[in-house]
């Protein structure tokens, strides 16, 4: 029986609590809470209440045909997160996170953001339950996301670019744990990813495990059956692990996470340190695979979506990845490119990049599968933002 | 008894003056004369800072002396051979390694701790590592008789002041405030009532840091506890100075927090 992380948030070697003493009895006291809480009858039924009426769940299920008759070979199923309220499957752990801040009374909540899906899930539920919104974006990703960050303003929420390092997600999230240990008394860190000192890769996935629930049900219903491989996009990995946990015991479901190749592993400019095999490490709370140099200094990074680029990965991938039980690939930013304008033309669906990842290695395996097989992906967000990016690179101003 | 124990012992009840740099900071060939000037200026025990790409508990003064020296392509390696340099004229003053985890990591352990034995290292303080996450370290660390130094904070409860004390060597670092290295927000107050609860436990000398700029912060914080950690006031000097006169306006500096040290 498959039963991580331990009571010290490990999974395996992986995870743990890594973190300056300041911030350690916080970490321990939101452990606490959350253990309390999790069962609790009351806080499930409200976190349920959120998720069908605010944000419009459970998302459909969706047989990409036209797309899959192209392909030639298995069918594509699309996990439509991209249908939630903000456009991503970000705003489940904002609102899980959310209303645990508020039982726990803090009035102000910080996040990082990379894509700014998450900064506008946290600057949503803080509109909505009345909290005060600091978001930490890396200055290029300011620059790259330019619409999120604008209707993060609109949510009410403090935008804080972030110049330091490579001016991407790890610098924010090295920004947001500065500015947690500085208010550690009456702030919330909304952590987006299934990363970071335990409790939160157990936190996140947790909250996040509702995709993969719902499509245990929704597949049978639609199809007899349970699909024969779940694919999603790895970042930090929280879509994936939300979606893949649910299935870990179920056999004959094959799990594959795919990470931004970036310009392509052997270029070494890329974002996926599980496909190109990197050293184990500790960054940002916890231990895991991290591209990093021979001294032990983190890399930077490199992918066409702003949501992928991150040098670690959160623990539990780690540890299917050594277990076996996932497998995990790298798309290169010219293949995502592709699968997104296929699926815009296709099928009328603009993806966020971060999803075109996972949506490329479907259309990579696909054409050598039989018809009969069938491939879930999560379409984990919707690509609006991405516009400009998407236009800039193909040579196009708006 | 390793070098940190002699030197407080030596001191008996003057306080101690614990300044920081990082190392390759401005320079690499600067550090080790850098080193011996905190000396002649009343170090007691030398804080050298290893450079990491992502330093989380530092404010922008040090992150951006940890850039500095990134640029100037310093590694763990590097600051074990600057130490070795150092203690060719120095055999006396403790030097305490401070940095992040994931450096030692890399290099492993085993082979760190080997080499800190090697060059004349004292005590080791990683300050994303707490003691939980700490036993493959302190293996290594006990073996070759190097202090682990823990930091306690304002958030820090009872239970974990106990586990601390058992586990220290050297001394314990009291982090002044709720926040990063170099913040303005110092609370004398806190640290008056605080000390109290920590000298329950803690058999070992308490040093002080975060948040201390001038003498007259410097003064007020040793007259509570047995040493005052200077850091980010100091970087800053190195970063207002030219290669030229960086030496002596860091000794200048340090001199003057000695002096007021002295007076607790």
């Amino acid at each position: 029986m498959y039963n991580f992380p331990d009571n010290g948030g490990h999974f395996g070697p992986f995870g743990g609590i890594y973190m300056a003493e300041t911030l350690i009895p916080a970490v321990e006291q939101l452990r606490d809470e959350y253990l309390r809480l999790r069962d609790d009858p009351e806080f499930k039924a409200e976190f349920a209440y959120e998720l069908k009426h605010y944000v419009g769940r459970p998302s459909p299920i969706y047989h990409a045909k036209n797309w899959s008759q192209r392909l030639g070979g298995a069918q594509i199923y699309l996990k439509r997160e991209d249908l939630n309220h903000t456009g991503a499957h970000k705003i489940n752990n904002a609102i899980g996170q959310a209303l645990l801040a508020r039982r726990m009374g803090k009035k102000r909540v910080i996040a990082e953001t990379g894509a700014g899906m998450h900064g506008v899930a946290s600057a949503t539920v803080a509109a909505r339950y009345g909290m005060e919104c600091v978001v930490y974006m890396g200055a290029e990703d300011v620059q790259r996301q330019a619409p999120n960050v604008y209707r993060m303003k609109l949510l009410g929420a403090k935008v804080v670019p972030v110049e330091s390092g490579s001016r991407t997600l790890k610098d924010a999230c090295n920004e947001a744990i500065r500015d947690w240990v500085t208010n550690v008394e009456n702030t919330f860190y909304i952590f987006g990813t299934a990363a970071g000192p335990h409790p939160y890769p157990m936190m996140v996935r947790d909250f996040q495990c509702i995709i993969g629930e719902e499509a245990k049900v929704q597949m049978p219903e639609m199809i007899g059956r349970q699909p024969d491989a779940v694919i999603a996009c790895v970042g930090g990995g929280s879509n994936a692990i939300g979606i893949f946990h649910p299935y870990i015991e179920v056999p004959g479901v094959q799990l594959i996470g795919v990470e931004a190749g970036g310009h392509g592993i052997a270029s070494g400019s890329h974002a996926a340190p599980l496909t190109s095999n990197s050293k184990i490490g500790v960054l940002h709370g916890n231990r895991v695979y991290l591209m990093q140099d021979d001294n032990g200094q983190i890399i930077e990074t490199h992918s066409v979506s702003a949501g992928l680029d991150y040098p670690g990965v959160g623990p539990e991938h780690c540890w299917l990845k050594d277990l076996g039980r996932a497998q995990y690939v790298a798309i290169n930013d010219d293949e995502a490119m592709q699968a997104f304008h296929d699926l815009c033309r296709f099928e009328g669906i603009i993806p966020a990049l971060e999803s075109s990842h996972a949506l490329a290695h479907a259309a990579k395996i696909a054409p050598s599968m039989d018809k009969e097989q069938v491939l879930l992906v999560n379409l984990s967000g919707r690509g609006d933002k991405d516009i400009n990016t998407v236009a800039r690179l193909t040579g196009i101003t708006l | 008894m390793n070098r940190i124990d002699q030197t407080f012992a030596a001191l008996g009840a003057r306080k101690a003056l614990i300044p920081f740099i990082t190392a390759g900071d401005p320079s690499p060939e600067l550090t080790v004369p850098l080193l011996h000037a905190l000396v002649a200026a009343g170090a007691d025990i030398l804080e050298l800072g290893v450079p990491f790409s992502d330093p989380m508990a530092d404010g922008p003064t040090i992150q951006r002396a940890s850039e500095r020296a990134l640029k100037n392509g310093v590694s763990l390696r590097n600051v074990l051979e600057m130490v070795a340099q150092f203690r060719q004229q120095d055999s006396r003053t403790p030097v305490v390694l401070m940095g992040y985890g994931n450096p030692v990591e890399a290099m492993g352990w085993e082979t760190f701790a080997q080499r800190c034995a090697e060059v004349g290292v004292d005590g080791v303080l990683t300050v994303d590592f707490p003691p939980e996450e700490s036993h493959e370290a302190f293996t290594h660390l006990h073996r070759h008789n190097l202090a682990p130094i823990f930091l306690l904070a304002p958030t820090t409860p009872e239970s974990r002041i106990r586990q601390v004390a058992q586990l220290a060597r050297g001394y314990v670092y009291y982090v002044s405030l709720k926040g990063v290295t170099g913040a303005g927000n110092l609370d004398l107050q806190g640290i008056a009532d605080k000390l109290p609860q920590l000298r329950e436990h803690i058999r070992l000398p308490i040093g002080v840091g975060f948040g201390i700029r001038d003498a007259d912060t410097a003064l007020a914080v040793a007259k509570l506890c047995d040493g005052v950690v200077v850091g980010s006031r100091i970087v800053q000097e190195i970063e207002n100075s030219t290669p030229d006169n960086v030496v002596a306006k860091v000794g200048a500096l340090v001199s003057g927090l000695k002096q007021a040290v002295a007076q607790a």
